[in-house]
């Protein structure tokens, strides 16, 4: 208990440190700096006089976060879209690759974690198209689906199946052979043995895997909606990185790690309801 | 012909053979012991006779018919007691009882596992997991397991081997009760040979392998009912148990020679 307000503790003042050097360090500077006329260009003139620092300070932040807050559905045409119309649109695009992924990867999971024969049919399959990124599918993908979006949902299809689908094989193949006798000297049928034992015996395997899923297919649906466009939290940041708005870009960072984390709360509290102690 | 007739059983890894030409008949309401060293294969027998596991070379026969798997007739209680831990004691009893009598409601179930689970003390546990029990505890939810689904004949793997010796000593006595009771058939593993004196009928003795076989079979000269607090009071008692101990200490190891010695002197008479 102490130690936990004392982490509580050490956690804020951390934050403040990091706060007080960004802070520091984004002070207006006095006096004219040597400026690089390229980069007086992009950034603009002001900015670049050393008047004003063109990274956001806390405070800039603040204020920017704030405005999301208030108004954070708006829908002003293509280019202009509220943060939380953006975090939708990518959290839909995750939420439905990855259900597919799990819709394919468990019951294939669980054929091939109670077959030795097909395991080693498919093994070779597996080893091959897991290490392949997510990403290198896009152009595939975007040439067979010729839909930027459905390409996007495909993308995230690939990306979380293989560590349900490993998870599922592992978990189903490594079931307690005297729970199976058990099954076996009680002439359960397969399917009650598939539903009422090797399911919950492989759940808490099968559940990390889903967890470390719904986590890889938070990080590609960002890099897969810089390459597609259109909408998403993804677009979201590259395009406010064409704005040139700091600020915004670090309101859709923030964004990003804090859905993610409520993503990795939500699978690690799935995963502790169906975890058995022995 | 007997209940169970087991004949020429043997099991082989590769070469080497763990038993070999086992033979043994088990009447219909007996009770046998199997006693014999650790790794001698008597998990093995077991496995076979529940149809968990597949002889190398021998038939067993129950009740007039091949054992080729694992039927609701035999019921198993596992030398690891093989509870399912996301299961309540309650559903862990009621998991063989459901396959038992697909017909019966939720309540008849419920009901009939009540008694059972009264029957080996847990009365108050039956919400529990089994991680919340103690070892003997978890095995006496096994044992409620196998007894509740009443099969033809019961295979226990050493089911006391975890209990302290007062629970041990009331679950014996119910044993021995509902096995008079019922006239249930039971194949029992066990390393003690009191235990043994006290509850079977019969007392298989198995030589220490490889190649180990029933070296002698012993009848229980005790009278029934036996009492655990009388037995020993009976002079015959210890006289057996001599010869069982005896049998662990020395001949166990030396039967293996002596067999071999038999046969060549019979091969050398021929
Ligand atoms: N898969 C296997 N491959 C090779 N040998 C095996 C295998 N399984 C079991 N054995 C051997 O079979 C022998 C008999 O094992 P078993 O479990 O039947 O012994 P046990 O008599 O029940 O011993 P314990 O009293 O310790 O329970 C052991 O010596 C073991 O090493
Ligand atoms: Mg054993």
């Amino acid at each position: 208990m102490r130690q936990q307000l004392l982490a509580g503790v050490i956690s804020v003042l951390l934050l403040g440190l990091a706060i007080g050097v960004w802070h520091l360090a984004t002070l207006p500077k006095s006096g004219a700096a040597t400026v690089d006329s390229e980069y007086a260009k992009l950034v603009g003139a002001q900015a670049a006089a050393g008047s004003k620092s063109a990274f956001p300070t806390p405070v800039d932040l603040g204020r920017k976060l704030l405005d999301h807050l208030r108004e954070p559905f708006y829908d002003r045409g293509p280019n202009d879209k509220g943060i939380g119309v953006q975090l939708a649109y990518s959290i839909a695009r995750v939420l439905l690759g990855f259900g597919l992924a799990a819709l394919v990867a468990i019951p294939v999971g669980f054929l091939i974690g109670m077959s030795p024969l097909l395991y080693r049919a498919l093994d070779p399959f597996i080893q091959v198209l897991k290490p392949i990124s997510p990403l290198a599918w896009m152009p595939l993908a975007l040439f067979t689906l010729k839909d930027s979006n459905v390409s996007a949902v495909f993308v995230i299809f690939v990306c979380s199946i293989w560590p349900m689908l490993i998870n599922t094989v592992f978990g189903v193949a490594s079931v307690r052979r005297d729970w199976l006798n058990v099954a076996r000297t009680l002439e359960v049928s397969p399917v009650r043995k598939a539903l009422a034992v090797i399911l919950p015996a492989a759940a808490p395997t099968i559940m990390t895997g889903m967890r470390i899923s719904i986590g890889i297919a938070w990080l590609v649906i960002v890099a897969a909606e810089m390459l597609v466009g259109g909408t998403g939290i993804g677009y979201f940041v590259w395009n406010e990185w064409n704005n040139l708005s700091i600020a915004n870009i670090l309101s859709g960072i923030l964004a990003i790690g804090l859905i993610g984390m409520a993503l990795d709360l939500l699978f690690s509290r799935l995963q502790k309801a169906v975890t058995y102690a022995e | 012909m007997s209940f169970l007739q087991v004949q020429g059983l043997a099991k082989r890894y590769g070469d080497a053979a763990i038993f070999d030409r086992v033979d043994f008949a088990i009447e219909q309401g007996e009770f046998v012991c199997v006693i014999g060293h650790s790794g001698c294969g008597k998990t093995t027998i077991l496995n076979i006779l529940a149809g968990l596991d597949v002889a190398s070379a021998g038939v067993v026969v129950m009740d007039g018919r091949e054992v080729c798997g694992p039927s609701l007739e035999r019921g198993v209680v596992f030398q690891g007691h093989a509870l399912m831990p996301w299961l309540s004691v309650m559903s862990n009893v009621a998991f063989g009882v459901r396959s038992r009598w697909p017909q019966w409601n939720r309540l008849q179930v419920q009901l009939h596992c009540q008694k059972y689970i009264d029957m080996v003390g847990l009365t108050g546990a039956e919400h529990k997991k089994p991680a919340q029990l103690s070892g003997g505890m978890k095995q006496r939810v096994g044992i409620a397991r196998a007894f509740a689904i009443q099969p033809k004949m019961l295979l226990l793997d050493e089911p006391f081997g975890a209990l302290d010796a007062l629970t041990r000593g009331n679950i014996q006595d119910e044993l021995v009760r509902i096995c008079a009771a019922t006239r249930q058939t039971v194949f029992m593993i066990t390393h003690d040979v009191d235990e043994a004196l006290l509850l079977a009928d019969r007392i298989l003795l198995m030589s220490t392998g490889p190649g180990a076989r029933i070296a002698e079979t012993v009848g229980n000269p005790l009278s029934k009912p036996r009492m655990r607090q009388e037995i020993h009071h009976d002079p015959r008692y210890y006289k057996v148990r001599n010869h069982l101990v005896d049998f662990l200490v020395n001949r166990s190891k030396t039967y293996q020679l002596e067999e071999y010695r038999h046969e060549a002197r019979r091969r050398r008479r021929v």
